[in-house]
């Protein structure tokens, strides 16, 4: 940005050098994040086994949808994990992230909150299933030891969902604790030494400063958990594969059956764009009902 | 850590102790799991099924490794409650490092160029194209799952490298956006020096604006390294086979091949260990900068 007017030419031309700069993105950008958005919507309204042409079947696999039994146990089932997870997640890296702001800021002690979140899902998932092996597994072993009888846990239709809720709320609970540790480092520290002063105790400083001023930290946390909880496969596809019966057949999985199993790409594309219209849908609530771009602070 | 609110009478010392026991909790229950990875995988495999409920290694033995880095014989192998196929350990390894460094090298070098379009040049449509790119981050990866696989399908790209990284590998929405908030950060006077000086827009570019990047760079490349090299089912939809298969498809394989009844915990424990040694060590090497990264993170 220079200061002195610049001639025509000078500005064609750096123009020219910006869209040269921009191209490889943009290639990436048009032909692996933008055509193939349109190109599912577009998918969804037909019927494709991949062997076949695409077969134009208008509203068809939208109408279904609305009738078929499976995709809304499916639905059901991933609500009642997203409500397992995401509040005794955001609860807990609450309490943490206050409790770093006390105790300690160092890095060592952020390392190993994050640490759980840097495994890949697939050894997260390997190395639960065998802590919680039914016969050998060591967290049954402490439940026995303690006089209690051992569970199922994944084995179980009552226990598989809440159980892949507690393992990803163990893998979550300290990376979204350090977000919310940063969102508390915005807070003026004199609106505390203020409240002090007036007499105000640790827990109407929590609830009366704390939670309002990290509002807009946590919208955005809540926005980005939930959208992320939505989509469970990874857990799934190595610990339950949708099981014991349906028990854990959420909405991600039931679209990769469809679409890498039974290979029927248009109404797996067409329940793919459901999920994106939920999500829509709840992030545009989120941000409406919470306000989520202004802080008590303005 | 004293706060101007922190009191000393004797209720609030209790609860700071209570406090203190809740977060050597929540350290001992984040820390324990994997722990127990290095001592299931340290342990003798018949011992792992005998002594469950021992802290520390039984019949201690790299035999595990050994197995799983397959310097036994397939009838070793199965002699030990493993599969004759085993895991061909550096082969996987190599395939995570070649898809990750590359992936990462193109997006962040391509991300980095079109990021500085963005902060530093004029150009018509720049805003509304910025715009588009921000409307991607919203889009969840389930929508471009299935048209991207039936492409890399038609490309005759299936079990290839380039299947496995073409995604990813010219941009994302968010390093994009990372890198541009970054460039619009910095101060301009070096590169209008530069501009006096005659320099032209890419010399400028690559002699001025990336070296005073290279802090920025790295936090992306990490970040997007450990995401890629965790990334699962995109590799395991489009690169199953062994040449091109990466380590999570590969655990994930293993761990299906696996006995049902006698699950060979010793081998898969030992194969996860060795799959976590490069993002630890990464970590421990960029430390402070990897976790002051991961609040950016949210964004993606």
């Amino acid at each position: 940005m220079t200061t002195h007017r610049q001639p025509r030419l000078a500005a064609r031309r750096e123009a020219l050098y910006a869209w040269a700069f921009v191209a490889p993105s943009l290639i990436g950008f048009l032909v692996f994040f933008a055509v193939p958005s349109v190109r599912g919507l577009l998918m969804s309204f037909t019927n494709w086994d991949l062997l076949r042409p695409a077969k134009f079947v208008g509203l068809a696999n939208y109408v279904r949808l609305f009738s078929d039994a499976d995709f809304l146990h499916a639905l059901k089932v991933t609500a009642y994990y997203v409500l397992m997870n995401i509040p005794i997640q955001t609860t807990l890296a609450l309490g943490i992230a206050v409790m770093m702001d006390k105790f300690s800021k160092s890095t060592i002690i952020r390392g190993i909150l994050v640490l759980p979140w840097l495994l890949p899902n697939i050894v997260v998932a390997l190395i639960w299933l065998w802590l919680l092996d039914p016969t050998m597994g060591f967290l049954n072993q402490i439940i026995m030891a303690l006089g209690f009888q051992r569970q199922p846990f994944l084995g179980s239709t009552d226990q598989a969902m809440p159980t892949i809720a507690a393992i990803n709320i163990w893998r979550h609970a300290g990376y979204t604790a350090i977000l919310l540790y940063a969102g508390l480092q915005t807070i003026p520290k004199e609106i505390y030494e203020a409240a002090s002063i007036d007499g105000a105790n640790e827990r109407q400083m929590f609830f009366g400063i704390t939670i309002p001023l990290l509002r807009p930290v946590l919208v955005f946390v809540l926005v980005t958990t939930i959208i992320g909880s939505f989509q469970i496969f990874d857990t799934i596809a190595i610990t339950t594969k949708g099981g014991p019966v349906d028990a854990t057949r959420v909405v991600y999985w039931y679209i990769y059956e469809y679409a890498f199993v039974r290979f029927k790409m248009g109404y797996a594309t067409t329940i793919s764009v459901a999920l994106f219209v939920i999500l829509i849908t709840i992030t545009f609530i989120q941000m409406r009902y919470f306000n989520a771009n202004s802080s008590d602070l303005d | 850590m004293s706060r101007a609110h922190t009191r000393t009478a004797p209720t609030i010392q209790l609860a700071t102790i209570l406090a203190w026991i809740a977060f050597a909790l929540v350290m001992l229950v984040t820390l324990f799991p994997v722990y127990w990875v290095l001592r299931t995988a340290l342990s003798d495999y018949k011992e792992i099924y005998v002594q469950t409920f021992v802290l520390w290694p039984v019949g201690f033995t790299l035999d595990n490794f050994k197995r799983v880095l397959g310097m036994f014989s397939a009838e070793q192998s199965v002699a030990m409650g493993g599969t004759a196929t085993g895991i061909n350990f550096w082969l996987y390894l190599r395939n995570s490092i070649i898809v990750s460094t590359f992936l990462v090298a193109g997006q962040t070098f391509f991300s980095a160029m079109s990021a500085y379009a963005f902060a530093r040049l004029r150009f018509p449509g720049r805003d509304q194209l910025f715009f588009l790119y921000l409307t991607a981050m919203m889009i969840p990866g389930v929508v471009t799952l299935i048209p991207n696989f039936i492409l890399i399908r038609d490309l005759k790209w299936l079990d290839t490298f380039q299947g496995i990284m073409a995604p990813g590998f010219l941009m994302t929405p968010f390093t994009v956006f990372f890198l541009r908030q970054f460039f619009l950060g910095i101060n301009h006077e070096l590169e209008e020096a530069a501009t006096l000086d005659g320099a032209s827009i890419p010399m400028i570019f690559w002699r001025v604006a990336l070296p005073l990047s290279i802090p920025a760079l790295s936090t992306l490349a990490i970040l997007q390294f450990i995401a890629t090299w965790n990334d699962y089912l995109w590799p395991f939809l489009v690169g199953k086979n062994e040449a091109v298969r990466v380590l999570t498809v590969a655990l994930a394989i293993f761990q299906s091949q696996t006995p049902q009844g006698a699950p060979d915990w010793g081998g898969l424990m030992a194969g996860t260990a060795l799959s976590l040694v490069p993002t630890l060590v990464i970590f421990l090497v960029f430390g402070r900068r990897a976790v002051n990264a991961i609040q950016f993170t949210g964004f993606r």
